[in-house]
């Protein structure tokens, strides 16, 4: 599969929207066509935070992304509102420190993974949605490593260029698991 | 205008136009904090005084539409841009500078409506921006870019021709196109083609007559000669800048009419109708005003019935059936309220249209 | 023969459209006076309101822009900052100056926007025909207050250089009259005083002209300026509001 329609969601402060842009941009490394469009409400802190991304051979139409083949969630309730509109076939990210999933449906991919609780454990608060993104690089090879190392370097500020490696640290994090 | 061999660059719709107005030449720009158009303000608070332009934050839009109209009597190029409610203030400013003739690029990022409505994506002020954006007889350039590297372009194209015919120039977006990133590149813009401006209000240091910028005239004759000069102009206007984009137009039996972000996810309903054999096709116009009116005939000799595709409760229908005088059925899909139309469902749409021609 | 008095070369030569004994023509005099002593005429931009003074855009004759009604200090702030060396000035009667542009008065002055503002308070709306003006004084009779300005109803006037003096982007405001010679006099100092503010940058400046409208007020042009000195002057004290310019010269009185 070349082509994804990706859906982050969680709270705003959990980076839903950093890690859209990286895959936004590790797909624009490769010369795909990429588009990312935010939610966006008055909701500035703690309210729910989406983001669609859609990574393309050929021209995008909708950027809108309603019936996502990856899903990310970062929450209880986004998990709950999303987890039906997962295409037959699609994978679905849930970070398990923070979510209880009991999902009946057998046909797409669920992975489960303690981010949120790993991130804690290895010093890495706040990169809880980097290494999921490293498993979902893993699960779904929506780019190559190297193209979300470079990524990452586009999207971080120059005032935090020394927080790159620890990303990288994050995103390794996630493929192991 | 060439496309530049830079690298693209991933970037907002909003701030793409902003930084194509600044490529453009436009130093100046007065504006009004809103949901979803605030990122052009910000941008602009960021950039102008880096490149020794003005960026002011007006204490209304009433207040930054009228520093648009002196700036613009002063001759520079100059901006602003706002959302649906914010774009409605701007009323009385946008009759007076088509009155004045006078050249600007006014950014529109549609939330639903009306009232306060909401601020997610629509279409709904075509008929405002089309055929009533203020009182009086006049139009303005509106053009509706569906990609943010069209934003770009359009937004070059923009100032060029509200300096060429001095009209104000409109960008209709709406609230996905505006906070949508996409890959972009900035075309190499040539800035010695901006005509001089004999006109303008800037001081007339004792080597002219003194200029007046006004749109007063207590003389009916005198008025009704200038209103129809101006019409002069938009019967030029009318004749040379109207565009369109088609897709799969010469066989198909449904043409889709669609505009803005809604000709992306109509297109994507047009390819899943053409892998079931249906056969559609798609008119973007990318101006607004002027409609373009000659596309949608010459579709009309081959096509048996047109859709309009809309983000409102159908306002573009109107110009469609005007410019083939009612000689095909015209059917309206559409989303309002900030609901965008989906493929599925205008495929959905498309599938019952097949259906009435079998 | 000794040429003793001239039309100021920035009036353009004709005929001024204002009625007999309205002191609009007096003010634009002395306007286009400083302009001809300063030497500007070919650097300022006037902006006409809407009002009685409408057609002001014929009668200067540097560079004219006719505004929207209230929106002049909008326009004007277009203008200055596009062309930050010339001058720029609004002509602004009450009804648009304190009425329908009151935001953009109050905004352009606390921005200290580097403009001067000919502010010509004759207490009613005089193109439409004589209404009550947010200037108007309490138990005056107009045609929209035909039983006298109630302030339990219509509220009070607005005292605009009071007001606007508040305001730390204010450089220079000033109020006078023009209902005699020695105040005609101090009228056209005050404008001179303004549009020097504006020439060395000191931020945002105004002149509140108290002016009569016989036609309006029902009086005889001789019997409108008595009005003015026994009705307005008290109720609007002629002086320095502000000048920034000048320390311990801040206080009226």
């Amino acid at each position: 599969m070349t082509n994804y329609n990706i859906l982050l969601a969680g709270f705003g402060g959990q980076g839903i929207l950093f890690s859209g842009k990286v895959m936004a941009n590790a797909g624009l490394v490769e010369g795909k066509e990429v588009s990312w469009l935010p939610s966006y409400g008055p909701e500035m802190r703690g309210g729910t935070a989406n983001c669609s991304v859609c990574l393309s051979e050929r021209a995008i139409g909708s950027p809108l992304v309603t019936t996502p083949d990856i899903l990310v969630v970062m929450n209880q309730p986004s998990y709950e509102k999303y987890i039906d509109a997962v295409v037959p076939g699609g994978k679905v990210f849930i970070d398990s420190t923070l979510i209880q999933a009991n999902c009946e449906r057998t046909d797409i991919d669920i992975y489960e993974i303690p981010a949120t609780q790993m991130a804690k454990q290895q010093d890495m608060s706040g990169l809880a949605n980097i290494i999921l993104m490293g498993k979902v690089l893993k699960e779904t090879g929506f780019a190559a490593t190297e193209s979300v190392e470079a990524a990452i370097r586009k999207c971080v500020s120059a005032r935090k260029a020394h927080l790159v490696d620890v990303n990288m640290q994050a995103i390794q994090l996630g493929m192991n698991c | 205008m060439t496309e530049k061999q830079a690298e693209r660059v991933l970037m907002k719709g909003n701030e793409a136009m902003a930084e194509a107005a600044i490529q453009a030449g436009c130093r100046h720009f007065f504006g009004y904090p809103i949901t979803p158009s605030t990122e052009i303000a910000a941008y602009m608070s960021k950039r102008m005084p880096k490149v020794g332009g003005t960026y002011l934050q007006a204490e209304s839009e009433v207040a930054a539409i009228n520093m648009v109209l002196g700036a613009a009597a002063a001759g520079v190029r100059v901006m602003t841009g706002s959302s649906s409610p914010g774009i409605s203030l701007k009323s009385e400013g946008v009759s007076y500078l088509a009155g004045c003739d006078l050249p600007c690029v006014i950014i529109n990022v549609q939330r639903g409506g009306p009232g306060l409505g909401g601020i997610q994506p629509s279409q709904a002020d075509y008929w405002q921006a089309t055929k009533a954006w203020g009182h009086g007889d006049f139009q303005i350039l509106v053009y509706a870019p569906s990609t943010v590297q069209e934003m770009v372009n359009l937004m070059m194209e923009a100032f060029d021709k509200a300096d060429e015919y001095r009209i104000p120039a409109l960008m209709l977006v709406d609230g996905l196109l505006g906070q949508m990133m996409e890959p972009i590149a900035f075309p190499e813009k040539d800035l010695s083609t901006i005509p001089a401006k004999p006109w303008a209000t800037n001081g007339h240091k004792h080597k002219r007559e003194h200029n007046i910028v006004n749109s007063l005239c207590l003389k009916p004759d005198e008025l009704e000669q200038q209103v129809i000069a101006r019409f002069a102009r938009y019967d030029i206007i009318k004749a040379k800048e109207a565009q369109a984009e088609e897709y799969l137009v010469d066989d198909a039996d449904i043409v889709l009419v669609a505009f803005g972000a809604t000709a992306r996810t109509t297109r994507s309903a047009i390819d899943m109708a053409r892998e079931k054999d249906i056969k559609a096709g798609m008119i973007r116009p990318i101006t607004l005003w002027p409609f373009p009116e000659k596309v949608i005939q010459k579709a009309a000799n081959t096509a048996q019935c047109f859709l309009s595709v809309e983000m409102s409760m159908g306002q573009m229908i109107d110009d469609i059936k005007l410019a083939i005088n009612c000689t095909k059925p015209v059917h309206f899909y559409g989303r309002t309220g900030g609901m965008v139309p989906m493929p599925v469902d205008i495929l959905g749409k498309i599938e019952e249209l097949a259906r009435g021609l079998k | 023969m000794t040429v003793v008095y001239e039309k100021p070369q920035a009036l353009n030569d004709m005929v001024m459209h204002y009625c007999p004994g309205c002191t609009h023509g007096i003010i634009h005099k002395l306007v286009a006076e400083v302009i001809d002593e300063m030497d500007i005429e070919g650097e300022t931009i006037g902006i006409a309101p809407v009002g009685c003074a409408v057609m002001a855009y014929e009668y200067f004759k540097c560079d004219m822009i006719e505004s929207p009604h209230g929106r002049a200090p909008a326009l004007a702030t277009g203008v200055k900052r596009s062309l930050p060396e010339n001058f720029v000035f609004t002509y602004q009667g009450d009804g648009d100056l304190a009425a329908i542009g009151a935001a953009e008065i109050v905004h352009a002055a606390t921005r200290g926007e580097k403009i001067t503002v000919i502010f010509v308070n004759n207490a009613i709306y005089g193109m439409t025909g004589g209404q009550m003006a947010p200037t108007t004084l309490p138990g005056q009779i107009t045609q929209t207050s035909p039983y006298g300005r109630n302030v339990e109803t219509e509220g009070f006037p607005i005292h605009v250089c009071e007001m606007l003096s508040t305001l730390d982007g204010t450089a220079y405001a000033e109020r006078v009259a023009v209902n005699s010679i020695p105040n005609i006099r101090k009228a056209k100092k005050a404008i001179r005083r303004a549009f020097e503010a504006q020439k060395n940058k000191e931020g945002f400046s105004i002149v509140e002209i108290l002016s009569t409208c016989p036609t309006n007020w029902g009086l005889s042009p001789v019997d409108a300026l008595g009005w003015l000195e026994e009705n307005m002057i008290p109720y609007y004290p002629l002086g320095v509001y502000k000048d920034k310019s000048a320390e311990g010269n801040q206080e009226v009185k």
